[in-house]
């Protein structure tokens, strides 16, 4: 990291800690009611009471563990279904239409179907979370297999490399850029659908945390619950990008 | 068999095993429903006008939040993208604000806004910005260089620059984040209506849920994949018409 990019950033942290301080000066001078908008002050202590005596860092792992279980889940039955429905030309024609039908239909419409067929559990959240962030994973990975470089499968062929050969060693890594394109949508679309399923079934979780907080006017706890969701979804995109950059090094050195 | 026989093949079939599953066991499941019961209260729902009157609720929200969140996110994505000094000054903030879940922003508008048009129009709205700032910005820094020496030898001000050949470069890639953000608001629009706000199709899918009438929510669950598919052709219709042959290249990209 060179001198003006320091530079830069210390400006732009700056800028940020600008717009805190405009927030706390709007709190102070209560020209919006600290009901609706509690300082920068308020939402702090009340986010450091919680994680210290409180029981928020608690809720934060439910939501967590949630999100992650959803996520391999789907990620596990994505890369699988779209390996097989990737690499074979029928199974593509038949199913690819039926796929797109389905790709804009909002996730979060399918939770009344889940809370009617099982119930406000934690089931139900599993599987909401496991079928919205499955379509993400689904369409690349088919597209990823489906895009592999023709010449690859010749050189399979002429190798005799035998199927499963030919996906672990030539379609797997050739789609892996396209996998972990939906893996982190897929990420994303499981940290919505946690929060969603929270505040409907009452699951126990940041999402019950902030609805029961707004429900009860408790402005700061609710706050303190929207900035923990923030630094949730920047510390796990953050990660896959992390494992994006390990996993696919390759690629910049073979340009 | 053509390809349209191949497509239809197996969702017809499936169709056909659920309504002959669902008739043989004769059910009483409060979650599923034999297809034919569920198209005749989808024909019904949309008969007596209340899913039509959902469906223009859900629209009107997703548009208006499509159109208050894309704005702002085309002007400051214009911005950042023309004044690169903004554009890092701004970094952190954006970044902070950015990864928030737009349905954690539910609460918050419950308490400040109300159950309504505004409230859902705002989350809606929140979800759209990021989509449309990021990719104008990027739209703009991926200017062809040799275009804007074209406007420096052309001694062209600063606004014709801005009129003439940065927005009409950068157009195709614009009108593609558009489309991705109107995707967007209407899953954020049906979600905020399902988590909180008491009307248009996501009230109307859990509403019949909780009065006990699987054909009449699975009804709204069809209805809104076939909102959301029709609106998808209906977008990337208009990105061929407005765009032609760009807009292919765009999509490859």
């Amino acid at each position: 990291m060179n001198g003006r990019r320091v530079l830069w950033l210390a400006g732009s942290f700056l800028v940020a800690a600008g717009f805190v301080w405009i927030w706390q000066w709007i709190a102070d001078h209560r020209l919006i009611s600290p009901v609706f908008l509690p300082g920068p002050d308020r939402a702090w202590a009340a986010l450091v009471k919680g994680m210290t005596d409180g029981d928020l860092t608690e809720k934060l792992f439910a939501t967590i563990r949630r999100m992650i279980y959803g996520w391999l889940l789907a990620s596990l039955v994505g890369i699988a279904l779209g390996a097989a429905i990737g690499t074979s030309k029928a199974l593509r024609e038949y199913l690819a239409p039926m796929f797109e039908f389905l790709r804009p239909l909002p996730a979060s419409a399918i939770i009344p179907v889940a809370i009617a067929l099982l119930g406000l559990s934690d089931p139900m959240a599993l599987a909401v979370i496991a079928f919205g962030s499955l379509w993400p994973v689904l369409l690349a990975t088919i597209h990823g297999f489906s895009a592999v470089e023709p010449r690859l499968y010749e050189v399979g062929r002429a190798l005799r490399l035998s199927r499963p050969a030919v996906i672990f060693k030539i379609a797997l890594p050739s789609a892996s850029p396209d996998i972990l394109a939906g893996m982190r949508l897929g990420l994303t679309v499981a940290l919505i659908l946690s929060v969603v399923c929270e505040m409907l079934a009452g699951r126990d979780g940041l999402g019950n945390w902030i609805l029961l907080s707004a429900r009860s006017f408790r402005a700061p706890d609710l706050y303190a619950g929207v900035i923990l969701l923030g630094v949730l979804g920047y510390v796990s995109s953050m990660a896959i990008a992390a494992v994006e950059h390990r996993l696919l090094i390759w690629r910049g050195r073979a340009r | 068999m053509n390809r349209a026989a191949k497509a239809l093949a197996v969702p017809a079939l499936l169709l056909v095993a659920a309504e002959i599953a669902t008739r043989l066991s004769g059910t009483t499941s409060l979650a599923v429903a034999p297809p034919s019961s569920v198209a005749v209260a989808l024909l019904a729902a949309l008969g007596d006008g209340t899913m039509l009157a959902a469906t223009r609720d859900t629209l009107a929200c997703a548009f208006g939040g499509l159109f208050v969140g894309g704005a702002i996110g085309l002007v400051l994505g214009l911005l950042f993208g023309l004044v690169r000094p903004l554009d890092r000054l701004m970094e952190l903030t954006v970044e902070a604000i950015r990864p928030i879940p737009s349905v954690a922003l539910i609460p918050i508008g419950m308490l400040s806004l109300g159950f309504g048009y505004s409230f859902e129009i705002a989350i809606v709205a929140f979800a759209c910005v990021w989509t449309m700032l990021i990719m104008t910005r990027a739209a703009i820094g991926g200017i062809e260089p040799r275009l804007l020496e074209v406007s420096r030898a052309l001694r062209l001000s600063t606004l014709q620059r801005i009129f003439k050949i940065v927005i009409p470069a950068a157009l195709p890639r614009i009108i593609v984040a558009f489309r991705l953000a109107a995707g967007f608001a209407l899953v954020v629009a049906v979600t905020v209506e399902i988590a909180a706000n008491p009307q248009g199709m996501g009230y109307g899918i859990l509403i019949a849920q909780q009065s006990l009438s699987p054909q009449l929510m699975l009804a709204y669950l069809l209805w809104i994949g076939l909102v959301g598919y029709g609106l998808n052709v209906l977008l990337s219709l208009a990105q061929q018409r407005l765009l032609g042959r760009a807009a292919m290249g765009e999509v490859r990209q």
